[in-house]
């Protein structure tokens, strides 16, 4: 139903857009055209950032230190009942979502979609979104580097969003 | 962010070196290069479809009329902004095509918001408290629909796979609220700070 609906989403929005800007006598096709232009400047705008960005992320992605720190930090979570395998997970949210994305692949494949773990990575990914990639994209796009509080705040925001998925979860299905 | 950039890049570096990974170091540091540009192509695309789209939406008055309807709700959360500027007729569109998943049409919507948010800004290299509390509500996830974990989770064979959604909405709308609060803290500590300063 969810599938079916999702799938109807973007044709449906693509023909209320167009149907109204007929109704309002728009020349749609120029317009389109118009708009699709645009796409040339931001593409150039962002690929520095998105650049600088991929260079810190798959640094500290690829080099292992990571494992390092997880092994190190997990007796910790584990004394606060947080799932073990999750915590590069949750901690790898706000910064690459391509990665966590092919973590909780690999935890379906392991441990079952329908599973606590499969469950919590479920709404660990589906609550939050890559705060690292947003800001770099966004504020890229116009040229601010003083982003102030933005990251702070961000970060925070998805630590919230770790702990609301946990707490939902086993409220939910616990 | 210029601190935790170089801070990743010098950690991971120097933890290379000690444990002499040095070849898949090279390869790292280059491939980023690669990396970079397919992320480019591959968003590059379908952002010229939604702009073009976007775009008949805008000039039709479309746009306008959508944002509108949650014009009170946003003008709460958006104080700064003069009412009715279209700042927050893409600020609208970017979380209502969020919420149903539908992440890459999202985005030119958002980058479209920053820009008009960036007319407004009297400091063009420094971020606005509105422009702030857009990303923070962007970053935070206001997905009602996650397409992609329903059909990952159809593929590995879950029982019900749309059984998560209404945890990721319970779970999303905790932490929107909580950015919401989060980012109202260190605005007004940001205001104070600036008062005294002049």
């Amino acid at each position: 139903m969810i599938g079916v609906l999702s799938n109807l989403m973007i044709p449906l929005l693509v023909l209320v857009v167009i149907g109204y800007g007929i109704k309002r006598k728009v020349a749609v096709y120029d317009v389109f055209v118009d708009g699709a232009k645009e796409s040339f400047e931001l593409a150039f705008t962002l690929f520095p950032c998105m650049l600088g960005m991929l260079l810190g992320v798959n640094l500290l992605l690829k080099c292992g230190i990571l494992d390092v720190i997880f092994e190190w930090a997990a007796p910790f979570f584990e004394f606060l009942h947080f799932p073990v395998q999750l915590l590069p997970m949750a901690f790898l949210r706000s910064v690459s979502g391509s990665t966590t994305l092919a973590m909780m692949n690999q935890f379906f494949a392991e441990y079952g979609p329908d599973s606590f773990i499969g469950r919590l990575a479920s709404v660990i990914q589906g609550s939050s979104d890559t705060t690292l990639y947003v800001l770099t994209l966004y504020f890229g796009s116009i040229g601010v580097v003083k982003s102030k509080y933005a990251l702070k705040a961000g970060l925070i925001a998805d630590f919230m969003g770790i702990v609301a998925s946990i707490i939902v979860v086993q409220l939910f299905f616990g | 962010m210029n601190f935790i950039w170089a801070f990743f890049i010098i950690i991971s570096i120097i933890y290379s070196l000690c444990t002499g990974k040095l070849d898949s170091l090279n390869t790292e540091i280059l491939n980023s290069t690669k990396d970079a540009l397919d992320m480019v192509m591959k968003i590059f695309p379908v952002m010229a479809l939604w702009l073009g789209i976007m775009n008949i939406a805008s000039v039709s008055g479309l746009l306008k009329k959508m944002s509108n309807a949650v014009a009170p709700f946003l003008s709460k959360l958006f104080p700064e902004l003069p009412k009715g500027h279209e700042s927050l007729s893409f600020i609208a569109s970017n979380i209502i095509t969020n919420m149903f998943g539908l992440g890459n049409a999202a985005t030119p919507f958002g980058l479209k918001a920053m820009k008009s948010l960036q007319t407004l800004n009297p400091k063009k290299d420094m971020a606005t408290r509105s422009m702030i509390t857009f990303l923070v509500i962007n970053t935070s996830g206001v997905t009602i629909v996650p397409t992609t974990i329903i059909s990952l989770r159809m593929m590995h064979g879950s029982a019900n796979p749309t059984e998560v959604v209404l945890a990721c909405i319970l779970a999303t709308s905790l932490s929107t609220i909580g950015a919401v609060f989060v980012d109202r803290y260190y605005a007004r500590r940001d205001k104070k700070r600036d008062r005294r300063s002049i």
